[in-house]
Parts: structure tokens; C-alpha cells; sequence
């Protein structure tokens, strides 16, 4: 029993030694920020690499928390992003007064976000929900005394609030149909009654809220501005990725039965998400609410993965996810390291940045080349097989729109680009210092932009896994 | 004196989570605003306890949900009430309208 418990929930349990651990030497002692640093990035990737040792699959509590070897691995790929994260921003964080609180609050998010992945009821599925959203809206306040920022985790915290109200009266409609909270016991009983649509279109309102989809998107690009970008990157990221984990295990195993109600849902969300997306990035001066934008449309993409109903587009949403971290985390890093030095976040004061600064240069192109979907990049194979999933269902109109959607897209990201390599300005950023696990971390991101793509078993293995 | 039943208590139930809906939407004030949401909270709770006695008396789910959901919401509210405090002192005001930098 105690064995069991162990093994099953061991990548819960190592991420809250890091933070009792964490709490212990903000408490107890002097620890300067350089060593406390390097001391979390070393926990960090100890972390990851754990997350691929011992897994098992089994459930505990009374179905409460399940885990499997899928769930394993898109545990991997978030814990992935936070070590990436910790190197990425490293400037940043050394420069804070409370480092340990900050990656206090972020783990605990990402402790929230594992139980969630492994969640069997709706009970556990609303408390790890709570656990990982109330400390990123604590984090987007980092920034104590800027106005941005209070004003980005206000907006951040009321709407999480409001949506989470939400997803409990779906909830409770749910329990009220059914009479049960479990996820395994749920299919049986659902039938398409209006009672349950209408506790269906609950709960996939308080889901649209976290991932940001069109028409609930509207607080993502004010949180994104205000926040410091780590915590920007973190929303982005890591948050989007867990929740699309737990859309994909809520819409297929739980409401499997009622795909014929929801495949129309997530039809015209997705339409709506990638073109609003779209157009809005299109008029963004600002990098941080362009990186916005650009999630949102991202995330209609995955939706259209998630309409298949099938192995492919769970394989396909979990490959997505793990590219996205890599060329999300990279233009944020990008925009980070520039922000932090030089206070620039307009579009236009990146002309000319090739000239002063190639190597960052270079890995802002592969990012937006993989974001756009540009075929030597990951990003390019990401879009394939989420499309390609989209299609089984062989509603063409719907695949025609993304498809046409990906060309709009590349208007924006190119005029990125064009603004780096191409414009000439007379007072460009002047040459950038990094420290150098930024460093590390921008060429592990570049190098997992080229190389998931073009390793063909990473796919493979994800495929197996979805099985 | 007629015995309520499992539709009063809907009722009842649904208008608290529309007054609450819509407070949310029109009052400009942070604090109340939180409250609203409250409310919301509160009207999921009352769902809970009445579909656990009227409906499935045998299952204590709905009763373990309410007491988990009061826990939750003290805890979003401490943490929305620190961050109003903290908007409190770089604005000086708490209404929302005055929280306008971040647009379009």
C-alpha cells in the first residue's frame, strides 16, 4: 500500500520536497540569490529527469487519482517548462527580492496542475484546478510596485474567480444528473439529457475561460502585458499545455458519449478562436500582447486537433504541446532577456536587432518560424498532424478555414522577423549580456525546435503511449 | 405550511447564481465584486446540499463537495483581498474603472 503510494505519486511527492525544501532555506537561512538559483535549476532538471523513471501505471483514493505512462509524460513536458523557465529568466530572478516565494508559488501551480493531470473525480479535478490557478494570479503580481502589474493580477484573479464559479455550477448540475462525481462511473450515465448539456456547456465555459478561448479570452492579453514575462511565459506555457491535457482526458473519457453535442462546440469555437486570434495579433505593437494573441490562435489550432475524437488527436495535441513549449518559451525568453535589459517592448525597437545581436536574433526566427508552421521547424510537423486529426472527421470547411488561418498567420510573425533582419534603424538595441544558463536555455529551446521535428520517434513514441 | 422541495431549493438556487452573475457584471467596486462571486459560490452550494438530499441521499458526494467549495472560496478570497490591497496602494482607489491602462 505504502509502496504503491510512493511509486504512483512520486512526481507529486518530489515536487513538494522542492518546495518544503525551498521553504526551509527562506526561513532558516542566508543563502544569496546566485547559489539559491543554481541550487533550484539543479532540483529542476532532477525533476524531469525523474519524471521518466519508475512509472507505473494504477489508481489511488478510490479512483481519486489515476496516472498511467501518458500522463507521465505530459508531467515530463511541464516540468520540462519549468526548468526551462528557471534558466530562461535567470536576470530576472536573481534580481528579485523574494526568489525563493516565486519559485514557491510556481511549483505549487505545477503541483496543481499534476494532480489535475491525474484527477479521477471532479472533486480532485476542481481542487487541483483552484491549487493551480489562485498562485499564478499571486505570481502576475510580482512586480510589487508597478501599477501593470497589480493591475494584470486583479483582472487575473477576478476572472478565475468568476470562472471557477462557473465550472462548480456545471458541476453540481452534473452531480444532480448523474449522481456521481467519478470520472470512471460518468460515461455510463450520461445521455444527452438537456439537463446534462446544459452542465456540459458549464463546464466547457469555465475550460474556455483557462485556455482562452474566443468568446472567453478577453482577459489573457491584459494579464499577459502586465505580468513580468516569466509569469507571462509560465500562463502561457505551462498553464495552457495542463489544461489542454485535462480537456483531452474530460472530453474523451469522461464525455465520449456526448461527442455527437460537443463536436459542433469545439467546430465553432476553434473558428472563432483562430480568427479573432489572428486579427488581433495582427494589430499588436506590443510584444508581449502580440505573444498573446498568437497563444490564442495557437490554442485554436489545438482545438482542432481535439475535435477528432481519436488516438491521433490525443497524440497529436500532447506532440503540439511539447513543441509549443519549446517555441513559446524561446520568444518569450527573447523578449524577456531584451525587456530586462533595455526596458523595449515595442515591435518597432527590435529593427535592426541582427546587427547588434545575431545569436538572440536567430533563435527569435526559429521561435515565430515554428510558431507560423514554416516546414523545416517542429512547429510545421505540430500543425500537420493536429490538422490531419481535425480532417478524420471529414468536415473540410472546418480544416479549410485552418489552413487559411496558418497563411494569415504568417503575416504577423514575418513582420517580426522583417523588423530584425531586414529594417534599418539608426539606434538599435545595443549589444545584450546574458548570463549564461539564458544562454543554455535559448539553445536547448533551438535545438528542440529542429529536433523534435525531425526525430520521427518522438512521435512515435507519443503514439505509443496514447494507446 | 407546505414542505419545501427539491425545486424551491432549484430556484432558489439559480436566482442566487444570477444575482450574482450580475452583480459581477455591474458594479464597479472590487470588494463587491468579490462578493458577487461569492454568491456564485454560495448558490453552487445550496445545488450541492439539495441534490444530495432530494436526489441521491445515498451518496454523500454533494455534502463533501459543499464543505470543500466554502474551503476554496475563503482561500481565492484571502488572495483576491491581498491583491486589492496592493492595487489599493499603487491606484488609490479600488473601482475598476480606474484600473484602465491595460486595453485593446
Amino acid at each position: 500500500m505504502l509502496n504503491d503510494f510512493l511509486i504512483l505519486m512520486k512526481s507529486e511527492l518530489v515536487i513538494s520536497f522542492i518546495i518544503f525544501l525551498l521553504l526551509f532555506i527562506k526561513v532558516g537561512t542566508e543563502m544569496t540569490n546566485d547559489r539559491l538559483l543554481s541550487l533550484v535549476q539543479f532540483l529542476l532538471l532532477a525533476n524531469f529527469i525523474a519524471g521518466f523513471l519508475f512509472n507505473e501505471a494504477g489508481s489511488l483514493f478510490g479512483g481519486a487519482f489515476t496516472t498511467n505512462a501518458l500522463m507521465a509524460f505530459q508531467k515530463s513536458i511541464l516540468s520540462l517548462g519549468v526548468y526551462l523557465i528557471s534558466l530562461l529568466f535567470a536576470d530576472w530572478l536573481k534580481k528579485s527580492e523574494h526568489m525563493p516565494e516565486f519559485f514557491m508559488l510556481m511549483l505549487s501551480a505545477l503541483l496543481g496542475m499534476f494532480f489535475m493531470i491525474s484527477s479521477g473525480s471532479l472533486l480532485m479535478f476542481f481542487l487541483a484546478l483552484e491549487l493551480s490557478t489562485i498562485p499564478v494570479a499571486a505570481m502576475a503580481n510580482f512586480d510589487l510596485e508597478k501599477k501593470l502589474s497589480s493591475e494584470a493580477s486583479m483582472k487575473m484573479i477576478l476572472s478565475s474567480a468568476f470562472s471557477s464559479g462557473i465550472l462548480l455550477f456545471g458541476i453540481s448540475l452534473i452531480y444532480g444528473a448523474t449522481g456521481t462525481i467519478s470520472f470512471t462511473e460518468m460515461p455510463a450515465l450520461l445521455d444527452g439529457s438537456p439537463l446534462q448539456i446544459l452542465a456540459f456547456v458549464f463546464l466547457f465555459a469555465a475550460f474556455a475561460f483557462k485556455l482562452s478561448i474566443v468568446p472567453f479570452h478577453l482577459w489573457t492579453a491584459d494579464v499577459y502585458e502586465g505580468a513580468p514575462i516569466a509569469v507571462s511565459s509560465f500562463l502561457s506555457v505551462i498553464s495552457k499545455g495542463s489544461i489542454a491535457f485535462i480537456l483531452l482526458t474530460a472530453l474523451y473519457k469522461v464525455f465520449g458519449p456526448m461527442h455527437a453535442v460537443w463536436y459542433n462546440m469545439v467546430m465553432i469555437l476553434s473558428i472563432a478562436t483562430m480568427v479573432v486570434g489572428n486579427l488581433f495579433a495582427l494589430r499588436q505593437q506590443n510584444i508581449k500582447r502580440f505573444l498573446a494573441y498568437s497563444s490564442i490562435a495557437q490554442v485554436g489550432f489545438i482545438l482542432v486537433g481535439i475535435s477528432s475524437n481519436s488516438i491521433e488527436g490525443i497524440s497529436s495535441v500532447v506532440y503540439f504541446v511539447l513543441i509549443y513549449t519549446f517555441s513559446n518559451l524561446a520568444a518569450f525568453g527573447v523578449a524577456g532577456v531584451i525587456s530586462q535589459q533595455t526596458g523595449k517592448e515595442r515591435i518597432d525597437d527590435y529593427k535592426g536587432l541582427y546587427q547588434t545581436n545575431p545569436f538572440i536574433s536567430w533563435i527569435l526566427a526559429l521561435a515565430l518560424f515554428s510558431l507560423a508552421g514554416i516546414p523545416p521547424t517542429a512547429g510545421f510537423f505540430g500543425k500537420l498532424f493536429l490538422i490531419t486529426a481535425g480532417a478524420s472527421r471529414g468536415s473540410y470547411f472546418f480544416i479549410t478555414v485552418a489552413a487559411l488561418n496558418l497563411i494569415v498567420s504568417l503575416f504577423y510573425y514575418l513582420r517580426v522577423i522583417r523588423a530584425v533582419f531586414m529594417d534599418k534603424n539608426e539606434q538599435p538595441i545595443e549589444k545584450i549580456n546574458m548570463h549564461p544558463s539564458t544562454k543554455l536555455g535559448m539553445i536547448i529551446c533551438g535545438a528542440g525546435i529542429v529536433l523534435v521535428g525531425l526525430l520521427s520517434w518522438v512521435y512515435d513514441y507519443i503514439v505509443n503511449l496514447s494507446m | 405550511m407546505m414542505e419545501p422541495g427539491l425545486y424551491h431549493l432549484l430556484f432558489i438556487s439559480a436566482a442566487l447564481f444570477f444575482i450574482g452573475v450580475f452583480g459581477f457584471f455591474t458594479r464597479r467596486n472590487l470588494v463587491t465584486m468579490l462578493m458577487s462571486v461569492e454568491l456564485v459560490l454560495n448558490s453552487v452550494n445550496l445545488n450541492f446540499i439539495a441534490f444530495n438530499k432530494y436526489l441521491w441521499p445515498n451518496k454523500l458526494d454533494g455534502l463533501f463537495f459543499s464543505i470543500f467549495v466554502i474551503a476554496i472560496a475563503a482561500a481565492e478570497a484571502a488572495v483576491a483581498i491581498a491583491i486589492i490591497i496592493n492595487l489599493y496602494r499603487s491606484h488609490h482607489s479600488i473601482d475598476v474603472e480606474n484600473t484602465e491602462e491595460l486595453k485593446f
